[in-house]
């Protein structure tokens, strides 16, 4: 029983059969088939459930606009859900089972839901489920979603990747039916760069589907030679398998390649999908339209379809729906419909025209002035009910309905911007309308162009306006009749006649919705949820403004329009990540020192997206803190080292460079003698602390400035915009050099000894000729261009070493060489924290965008005797009030207490609540040096407070403590070690 | 969206970062009697038109230069582009 | 001379190479580099000596011009890049300072950037799924500011070939995208 259906004549390749699995059945078809196209030519019409009621569903068309015919492709990690069987291109091997059924697909429990269809009406969840609140998440919610609804996700990871790419050009179509075929022609001869879409995976468009001619040829010929024509030339990009998603601003578009769903699976190393950003400078919009159905009591049953989508069975596919099939029109595109089926020997078994001047045939019935009135037949179309003009009623054997309701541009890219359809009277359908898409026109049918001739000559008129070219190219002749329709949307009458298959929208449901007060469209799309399901009402949304319109006795323009947004069709989310997964999500920074550390097992940490040493556990540590602790006591001990190359340096020069640090710190520049470096804090304008730092002066007209690792981009962003927006005529270049040189801070009582050994013998290093805030230019280990500065983040005695990055590696390995006598330890970020936590320096945790230089206790530090940023409002009353914060240290009175970071301070009785907030803590930590936890905290008036106990309070945390408010200075505070 | 840069020609957007309104570029004077409160405008009030504004871009993924780009803000036209640090020049911020 | 050992930024001793199909991804390490920027008021001097290192009018937006030894690209308004071999210009900063004088700042850059060239039949397919520059467009003598995977870089064209270069602590991140990058192609 291989392929009753398949009937001769089609565009696929009977030399070669494919064999496929549908429902744990093998079947077999073709090349140049689709899923839906090889199970109808193996005479399966029953192809899915319906979303609600789980009505058993066939294909309604046959592309991408399909409702029904929803299956889950492929299995295991690659299985993908709700994929349309009309748009799958069959392959070798071709896995797919239907979904949204318990049982067998002819046999689903669930569709018991059907008999209880008075109680899923319109609006049901509404109504049904407003209490109580609770039954909704542990009853109604999980039965709901487990009874309606489409396939599932495997669960598993994607094992394929996605690529995103670039295009550019000067004219992009959009869909190879005749128009966009004659656009891309026009224009390819005309020496444009040309890049031509196409959803399917054979460009023609309806030209595949229809038995017309172009010339002297068949269509689908003109099709294949044109293509061919095209696929030729160098400036012309043919795209198929291409669906175009959407219109961005300015020429942008958004474009979907299926590079690999027609394969078993993808080649090695190659995509299954790519998301194409195109830049054009015009677009011809040739994306044609899409049939529409007319509703009539129990419309849905499999082998009731579009008759264009039959004609493409028969005539593309060589598939038969069924061997006896019947129309029901109100125009003559259901005429041609029946003379297609007669001709290729398939029985029409009537047609069914709602014209009384419909126009005869000898070769088979035709029933003017009449109309389907009701279907039978359970699993599959068995007959349909045939109300004539006379009224009398009668049934018709037929396995298939070929119905033919008018068309519909393809009008959903011209909304993506400010597009607003426009109804058009003699097509009965909405046209583009409104602003297009600035270097967008549309051609064809998508232009309510409906005749080839029409859709040959708008197509090359389009290209010609476009690229301004003079002479319109000669045309091959092709028909050119004008389309002619009586508008008819439903036939009324009892029973469940449905609009929106996919979302079991009925024609009763609307007239509902109608009558209880939701006579707008979008409420109607939104309580009925008629449009909304994956296919976006491409069959179903005219049509429902259709009744909504009769129903309120208006004309359809004046109900409205629903307008679309991208994409076009449903996409997957994978191809919108591309190659960010993972590990690959975003770029990272590695440091210098970063495969020396990966040796000594350091545990790294994020910071911006560099990847910095954490802390390096030693053997036998068993927890963070002892590795943290041992860093920071070795570091005060004897020497510590550790990479700050990702603090970011910013080279500032020219004989403006004072001035204009002047301007960006808040504290002066000017006098800072060469080779010496000062720390800096920059405000934003408002007054508010941005980010802290030191400036090195290196010459007289050259800076290097540091920014915190976080900062960096947005402090170098800050310089720019001052330099070049507020003050564009100081001498002042800047540059960044982050990446240049590779810095380790050493510190430690012993720091200079392991740096004498480094640093050549003729820089003299010593106290006297480098001291505390020095900087210079040197020599190392024999004479290698580096810098240093004395600077301290840990309070010790302290310098950073600089030389060009690729002596990083070798530089730490040197260090912890000649360091080795001194028991030298690496240490991370934390123990760096920790140890400026003793010393009371803000960091990111103080500096969070709402402190201001007060709050940090660095009030003096804003110069009253220059201008800078941030100065003017810095000095706002509400900013100075004698309560404001200031930055104050804390310890527990009870050393065995933690003083958690977040957690709020209030006076040592009273209540506990936001109106007596005092303050919070910033920053905590263990301090190894003193023994017992530490803590930086903003609290009013702080600064006049010290000694006082307070309450430590995190309600959500349980915690309440008494510590004491000491210095935030808790180690060394005169500073004596770092002058050492 | 696709800014024509005065000196680079079409660069995509995604290579630009936002600011805001190209008021921004008149930094009040610091030294008058009246500089709190203009600070406190030039910081704080702002328009917000439903249709043409001047903003300032910075070309952060290519030549750092920052741009004062005019943009309706309803259909997202582009009608002039500039460079800052000229339209800093024609306000007199060069001394 | 000094006793420091130099690392690749993919951190290793020697340049990585491959061949991927058609494609052929080197990383160059040997080139010195440094930037140019004119000061107030010396734009035009800061031009002719620019002039008199490249025998050429200095390279204008979107623009490089190489020569021997020095190759310059556009980076900014009187701004520039200029490479070097490593071997002859290891210290580029000062050799250029000398020249320039008080014309221009000069900072040194040898180490801020990783470089690869890129050559072969598909190349232009490759770039296409890296970054939006119009690739096919470009030809010797175009040099652009460009993002790869979020990576901001330089894409220069020069003989038939591609260089990019890429901030040198990404190097891995933009290694691995282009090597994904060629494996697709291919």
């Amino acid at each position: 029983m291989s392929q009753i259906n398949r009937i001769d004549g089609g565009q696929i390749d009977r030399t070669q059969t494919l064999k496929f699995n549908f429902n744990a059945k093998t079947y077999t078809g073709h090349p140049g088939d689709t899923l839906a196209s090889a199970l109808l030519a193996n005479g399966v019409r029953l192809m899915g459930r319906s979303f609600k009621y789980h009505r058993p569903r066939g294909p309604l068309t046959a592309g991408s606009e399909e409702p029904n015919a929803l299956v889950e492709l492929r299995g295991g990690a690659r299985a993908e859900p709700n994929t349309r069987a009309t748009t799958i291109e069959l392959y070798n091997g071709l896995w797919a089972r239907s979904q949204n059924h318990l049982g067998p697909l002819g046999l689903d429990v669930m569709a018991v839901n059907d008999l209880f269809s008075d109680f899923l009406s319109a609006g049901f969840y509404y109504k049904t489920f407003m209490w109580p609140a609770a039954f909704w998440e542990k009853l109604y919610e999980p039965v709901i979603r487990r009874a309606a609804g489409l396939g599932a996700l495997s669960g598993k990871a994607d094992p394929d990747t996605y690529d995103k790419g670039y295009l550019h050009c000067d004219l992009l179509v959009i869909g190879a039916g005749p128009s966009g075929l004659m656009a891309a022609r026009t224009a390819a001869r005309a020496g444009a760069q040309v890049i031509l879409t196409d959803e399917d995976f054979r460009m023609g468009g309806r030209l595949n589907s229809e038995t017309l001619e172009i010339g002297e040829q068949t269509g689908a010929d003109w099709a294949a030679d044109t293509v061919a024509e095209l696929a030729a030339q160098p400036n012309v990009r043919l795209m198929p398998r291409t669906t175009s998603i959407g219109a961005f601003d300015h020429g942008i578009y958004g474009a979907v390649e299926r590079v690999s769903d027609h394969l078993h699976r993808p080649e090695d190393g190659k995509p299954r999908q790519i998301l194409w950003r195109i830049y054009t400078r015009q677009t011809i919009l040739c994306a044609g339209a899409t049939e529409r159905p007319i509703a009539f009591r129990n419309n849905d049953r499999p082998g009731i379809m579009l008759g264009s989508a039959v004609r493409s069975y028969v005539n593309r596919f060589g598939a038969a729906p069924a061997r006896q099939i019947a129309v029901f029109t109100n125009s003559d595109d259901g005429h041609k419909t029946a003379q297609d089926l007669h001709a290729k020997g398939i029985r029409v078994a009537g047609v069914i025209d709602i014209r009384k001047d419909a126009p005869r045939s000898d070769a088979y019935d035709v029933f003017a002035g009449s109309k389907v009135t009701d279907s039978k037949g359970r699993l599959g179309l068995r007959r349909i009910e045939v109300e004539r003009a006379d009224g009398t009623r009668h049934w018709i054997d037929c396995g298939a309905l070929a119905v033919s309701g008018g068309w519909n541009p393809n009008v959903h890219l011209t909304c993506h911007q400010r597009g607003r359809p426009q109804w058009n009277e003699s097509l009965a359908a909405f046209v583009p309308g409104g602003v297009l898409p600035p270097g967008l026109s549309v051609a064809g049918a998508a232009n309510g162009v409906m005749s080839t001739a029409g859709a040959l000559r708008s197509g090359a008129a389009a290209a010609c306006t476009a690229l301004s070219l003079k002479a319109m190219p000669d045309l091959p002749e092709a028909e050119d009749a004008p389309l002619s329709i009586t508008p008819f949307w439903h036939v009324a009458g009892k029973g469940r006649a449905w609009l929106d298959q996919q979302n079991d929208v009925t024609v009763k449901d609307v007239k509902l919705s109608h009558q209880e007060g939701y006579r707008s469209v979008e409420h109607l799309k939104r309580y009925t949820t008629l449009g909304m399901a994956t296919d976006q009402g491409k069959t179903s949304n005219v049509g429902g403004l259709a009744i909504l319109a009769e129903l309120a006795g208006k004309s359809i323009p004046d109900v409205g329009t629903t307008i679309f947004r991208p994409p076009y069709t449903p996409t997957a989310i994978g191809v919108f990540a591309g190659r960010s997964r993972g590990k690959a999500f975003k770029p990272t920074r590695k440091t210098p020192s970063h495969i020396w550390a990966e040796e000594q097992g350091a545990v790294f940490v994020e910071a911006g997206n560099w990847l910095r040493a954490q802390w390096f556990p030693r053997a036998g540590e068993t927890h963070w803190r002892q590795s943290v602790d041992r860093e920071v006591q070795a570091t005060r001990g004897s020497v510590g080292v550790c990479d700050v190359t990702t603090l970011g340096k910013i080279d500032v020069q020219g004989s403006d460079a004072a001035a204009f640090l002047n301007k960006v710190y808040c504290n002066g520049f000017a006098k800072l003698p060469v080779g010496r470096t000062r720390y800096g804090l920059m405000l934003r304008e408002d007054g508010i602390a941005m980010d802290d730092g030191t400036a090195a002066r290196l010459a007289e007209d050259h800076f290097v400035v540091t920014t915190t690792t976080a900062n960096a981009v947005s402090v170098y962003r800050h310089m720019e915009f001052v330099r070049q927006c507020l003050f564009p005529d100081m001498d002042v270049q800047l540059i960044s050099t982050t990446e240049s040189w590779a810095q380790f801070a050493v510190a430690g009582p012993n720091a200079r000894k392991v740096l004498q050994k480094i640093v050549d013998p003729s820089c003299d290093i010593s106290n006297d000729a480098f001291p505390f805030m020095a900087c210079a230019e040197i020599t190392l280990c024999g004479g290698l261009r580096g810098r240093l500065f004395r600077i301290s983040f840990s309070g010790e005695l302290a310098y950073e070493i600089a030389v060009p990055t690729r002596y990083g590696d070798a530089l730490i390995r040197r260090i912890m060489e000649v360091g080795a006598p001194y028991d030298i330890t690496p240490y991370g970020t934390e123990a760096l924290g920790v140890m400026r936590i003793e010393k009371g320096h803000a960091a990111g945790n103080e500096l969070n965008g709402t402190t201001t230089a007060l709050n940090l206790g660095l009030g003096r530090m804003v110069s009253q005797t220059k201008d800078s940023i941030g100065t003017v409002l810095s000095r706002r009353e509400g900013l100075n009030a004698p309560d404001a914060l200031r930055q104050v240290g804390l310890r527990p009175l009870d050393p065995k207490d933690k003083v958690p970071a977040g957690a709020h301070l209030m006076a040592a009785t009273g209540p506990v609540d936001a109106a007596h907030d005092q303050g919070y803590v910033t920053s905590a930590c263990y301090s190894p040096t003193l023994g017992h936890h530490i803590a930086l905290a903003f609290l009013k008036n702080g600064a006049e407070r010290l000694g006082e106990t307070l309450r430590l309070v995190s309600p959500l945390t349980g915690v309440e403590t008494h510590v004491e408010v000491v210095s935030p200075h808790f180690f060394d505070p005169q500073g004596d070690r770092l002058r050492a | 969206m696709i800014i024509n840069h005065p000196l680079l020609g079409p660069r995509d957007a995604s290579e630009f970062t936002y600011l805001g309104d190209a008021a921004l570029i008149d930094r009040p004077d610091p030294d008058t009697a009246t500089a709190a409160r203009d600070f406190y405008e030039y910081q704080y009030l702002r328009d917000n038109p439903a249709g043409t504004l001047r903003e300032l871009w910075y070309h952060e993924a290519g030549d750092r230069a920052w741009l004062v780009v005019t943009r309706n803000t309803l259909t997202h036209e582009i009608t002039h582009v500039e460079l800052a640090r000229d339209v800093a020049r024609k306000a007199g911020r060069s001394t | 001379m000094h006793s420091l050992p130099p690392q690749t930024a993919l951190g290793a001793q020697s340049a990585q190479q491959d061949v991927i199909g058609t494609l052929s991804l080197t990383e160059v390490p040997d080139v010195a580099i440094a930037s140019v920027a004119a000061r107030k008021g010396h734009e035009a001097a800061c031009a002719k000596t620019l002039q008199k290192l490249l025998g050429a009018t200095p390279p204008g937006p979107g623009e490089m011009t190489g020569t021997t030894p020095y190759a310059a690209i556009w980076m900014a308004q009187d701004q520039w890049l200029l490479c070097a071999p490593l071997h002859s210009h290891e210290d580029i900063a000062s050799l250029l300072k000398e020249e320039f004088g008080a014309d221009a700042s000069i900072t040194e850059q040898t180490d801020g950037w990783a470089c690869f060239d890129i050559s072969g039949a598909a190349m232009h397919d490759m770039f296409e799924r890296l970054c939006p520059a119009p690739v096919r467009s470009m030809q010797t003598g175009h040099a652009t500011r460009t993002t790869i995977h979020h990576i901001g870089c330089y894409l220069m064209c020069q003989d038939g070939a591609f260089r990019v270069m890429a901030p040198r602590s990404s190097a891995g991140s933009l290694y691995h995208a282009l090597i994904e990058a060629a494996r697709s192609v291919s």
